[in-house]
């Protein structure tokens, strides 16, 4: 019975010469195409340089300024805006000030990136059952594989740095957009777009004018859980190389410093407070038109 | 005989996979049971044919599932169907290609749709300019046009709010407007009113007969209420289970039925609200010194003998008397016809 004791393996060769044929093979790959593909990056890199660069350099005045409006504009609450302000004075006066931009600038980046990868997507998945089929356990995967896991290929292929950051946290962030996104225009009043269809609306007109508008504040939740899922990534990065306020954390874990973990991290919740809010009262004045003085 | 706007021909839907070689089966006799059981296929439209004449209002009627919505939504395209013909003008709306059918839909033939299907998105204005939109005409001429047809419905003063915000007779008013404001000359209906209050509904019905006194367009209404396509139609369609069954003026389908399914729709109607003083008339003429038009229904004719205190009127046609009514022959005409032995309608 022995086939019973011991699981019958592939042996220990075979699977040492499999793992290193692939090893082998993307090391290759990233030799011969690790260039080009980091030439491919470079713009967005600059463009990442440009904007964290920016950020720093505007006296912090005029960005806690800058904050408030924004906030001001997407919630149309005080208290929010209040909240916003002394969260960024607050983290201004323990030091942190630095990190934190360098936090927001790629957070921004990532979610706009996401942004405009996942609508389209989410969009394209959304007209075709087979689309959906597919890109659905890509998703699951990308959502569940431990960010570890790839990790490795990002950095073999493009090293230590901004970019193989960011297109981590994207790998983690852009999920939820896109599904919401296809989920949002699946979920559109089919009378709606029956009455598109009866009006000669062309394809553009009825995405444009019916499908969009309608899963709007599906896809803002979307938005929203990008937002949050970038900044849950903040630490990771900084494991190969991201500015911000994981790199504190990473050095406060292996240190043991408690209080500078602490902080760091706290400042961290600031930041998904206050973007958590800021869009989700956004979300909901987009949704606005759908309470009215009668129930119907 | 007025001219043709749409005509129907031999129009076939069967829903499922290999909808078009279950055709044949058809022609050969399958029901929509043998189909349903056989071949897992939905019989949703059985060899319609229609001609629907233009400026005037053709209601086509039936319980739910006899396939009216489905129909309605061949004339259009909505549903593509499985053989057959729809002549607009006397050109094939299945045989026109996407850009022409979008041009179609655009300018020719506009729908007004059961549960409104308003943009909740937009507001009343530009909801009605919708359709002007899609055109794309210029925004001044679109809010111009919008606000002829708000004024004309009634909505004056509401033209900023949100569909949300008004009850759902004032929603299906700015659904009405829409499809008006696009100047198509064919008018879908699809159980435009049968959402609405009892109430709400019979002011809706005024209303679109109101305009259509001045409009004189080609409207196809679709509805599972006798009362309302005996008020405003002026031809009915009686569909079951996909077939046409009976066509006619309202008249001739209270007067006679095509068989126990129609006799069951009309028995609880109110005749005297049908049925016009020539329906029931004899020949002869009567010395009472009352005299009705031909088309003067028994609702009004009989409260006016009775006034008179006469039992018998003139009836005439362009002031000539060509037969005459008695109180008997109206109350015979208004009593509900005897079912015979045996009749026994059932549904399923």
């Amino acid at each position: 019975m022995e086939l019973f004791d011991e699981f019958p393996s592939m042996g220990r060769t075979g699977l040492r010469d499999l793992k290193k044929g692939i090893d082998f093979a993307f090391r290759d790959f990233s030799r011969e195409n690790g260039e080009a593909i980091e030439n491919f990056f470079d713009p967005l890199m600059h463009f990442m340089v440009w904007f964290e660069k920016l950020l720093l350099a505007t006296p912090w005045p005029i960005m806690i300024l800058v904050f408030a409006a924004l906030a001001w504009l997407g919630a149309r609450s005080i208290w929010v805006v209040v909240g916003t302000v002394a969260s960024f004075l607050t983290i201004g006066w323990f030091g942190m000030w630095e990190d934190t931009m360098a936090t927001v600038a790629i957070i921004s980046v990532a979610t706009a990136l996401c942004i405009g990868l996942g609508i389209p997507l989410g969009i394209l998945m959304s007209r075709s059952n087979r689309m959906q089929a597919v890109v659905t356990p890509v998703l699951d995967i990308m959502q569940t594989i431990p960010s570890f896991v790839y990790l490795i290929p990002v950095v073999m292929l493009l090293g230590i740095g901004k970019v193989p950051g960011l297109i981590a946290v994207c790998i983690y962030a852009v999920p939820p957009i896109v599904r919401l996104t296809n989920l949002g225009i699946r979920l559109v009043d089919k009378e709606v777009l029956e009455a598109a269809e009866a009006f000669g609306s062309s394809y553009r007109q009825k995405l444009f004018e019916v499908q969009i508008p309608l899963a709007l504040p599906n896809i803002f939740a979307g938005v929203n859980q990008t937002i949050m899922m970038a900044l849950a990534m903040v630490v990771i990065a900084s494991m190969i190389g991201v500015k911000g306020l994981g790199v504190p954390v990473l050095r406060a874990v292996s240190n043991q410093y408690l209080a500078l973990g602490l902080m760091n991290g706290l400042a961290i919740v600031a930041l998904a407070v206050i973007f958590d809010r800021v869009s989700q009262e956004y979300g909901k004045r987009l949704q606005k038109h759908r309470q009215g003085g009668h129930g119907a | 005989m007025p001219d043709i706007k749409v005509s129907i021909k031999n129009l076939y839907k069967i829903f499922g996979p290999k909808g078009e070689s279950m055709v044949q089966k058809v022609e050969d006799g399958a029901t929509k049971t043998s189909l349903q059981a056989d071949h897992k296929h939905v019989l949703g439209l059985n060899n319609v044919n229609i001609d629907i004449p233009a400026r005037r209002i053709q209601v086509i009627m039936g319980l739910s599932g006899s396939g009216k919505s489905t129909l309605i939504r061949h004339l259009n395209r909505l549903i593509e169907p499985t053989a057959g013909q729809v002549l607009v003008d006397g050109e094939d709306v299945l045989a026109m290609s996407d850009a022409e059918l979008r041009d179609f839909r655009r300018n020719r033939m506009s729908m007004v749709f059961q549960k409104f299907a308003l943009l909740p998105h937009r507001t009343v204005i530009d909801n009605v300019s919708y359709g002007l939109k899609i055109k794309g005409i210029d925004k001044a001429e679109m809010r111009e046009r919008s606000q002829k047809w708000i004024d004309r419905v009634g909505l004056s003063g509401f033209e900023e709010n949100y569909p949300a915000q008004l009850s759902g007779g004032m929603q299906q008013r700015v659904g009405l407007a829409r499809a008006l404001a696009t100047d198509a000359e064919i008018l879908l209906m699809d159980e435009a009113f049968s959402a609405l209050d009892p109430l709400i509904r019979k002011d809706m019905q005024a209303i679109l007969l109101d305009l259509q006194e001045e409009l004189h367009k080609t409207i196809i209404f679709i509805t599972h209420d006798l009362d309302e396509a005996l008020n405003i139609g002026d031809n009915i369609v009686i569909l079951r289970d996909g077939a046409v069954i009976q066509q006619g003026s309202p008249q001739e389908i209270v007067l006679d039925p095509a068989d126990d399914y129609v006799r069951d729709f009309i028995k609880d109607i109110n005749r005297a609200r049908v049925l016009d003083v020539s329906s029931v008339m004899e020949a002869g003429s009567s010395d009472s010194g009352l005299s009705f038009a031909s088309d003067t229904i028994l609702e009004n004719a009989m409260p006016a003998m009775s006034k008179a205190d006469v039992s018998s009127a003139n009836v005439t046609r362009d002031g000539e008397v060509v037969g005459m009514v008695t109180l008997a022959d109206m109350i015979g005409g208004i009593a509900r016809p005897e079912s015979h032995e045996g009749d026994q309608v059932t549904y399923r």
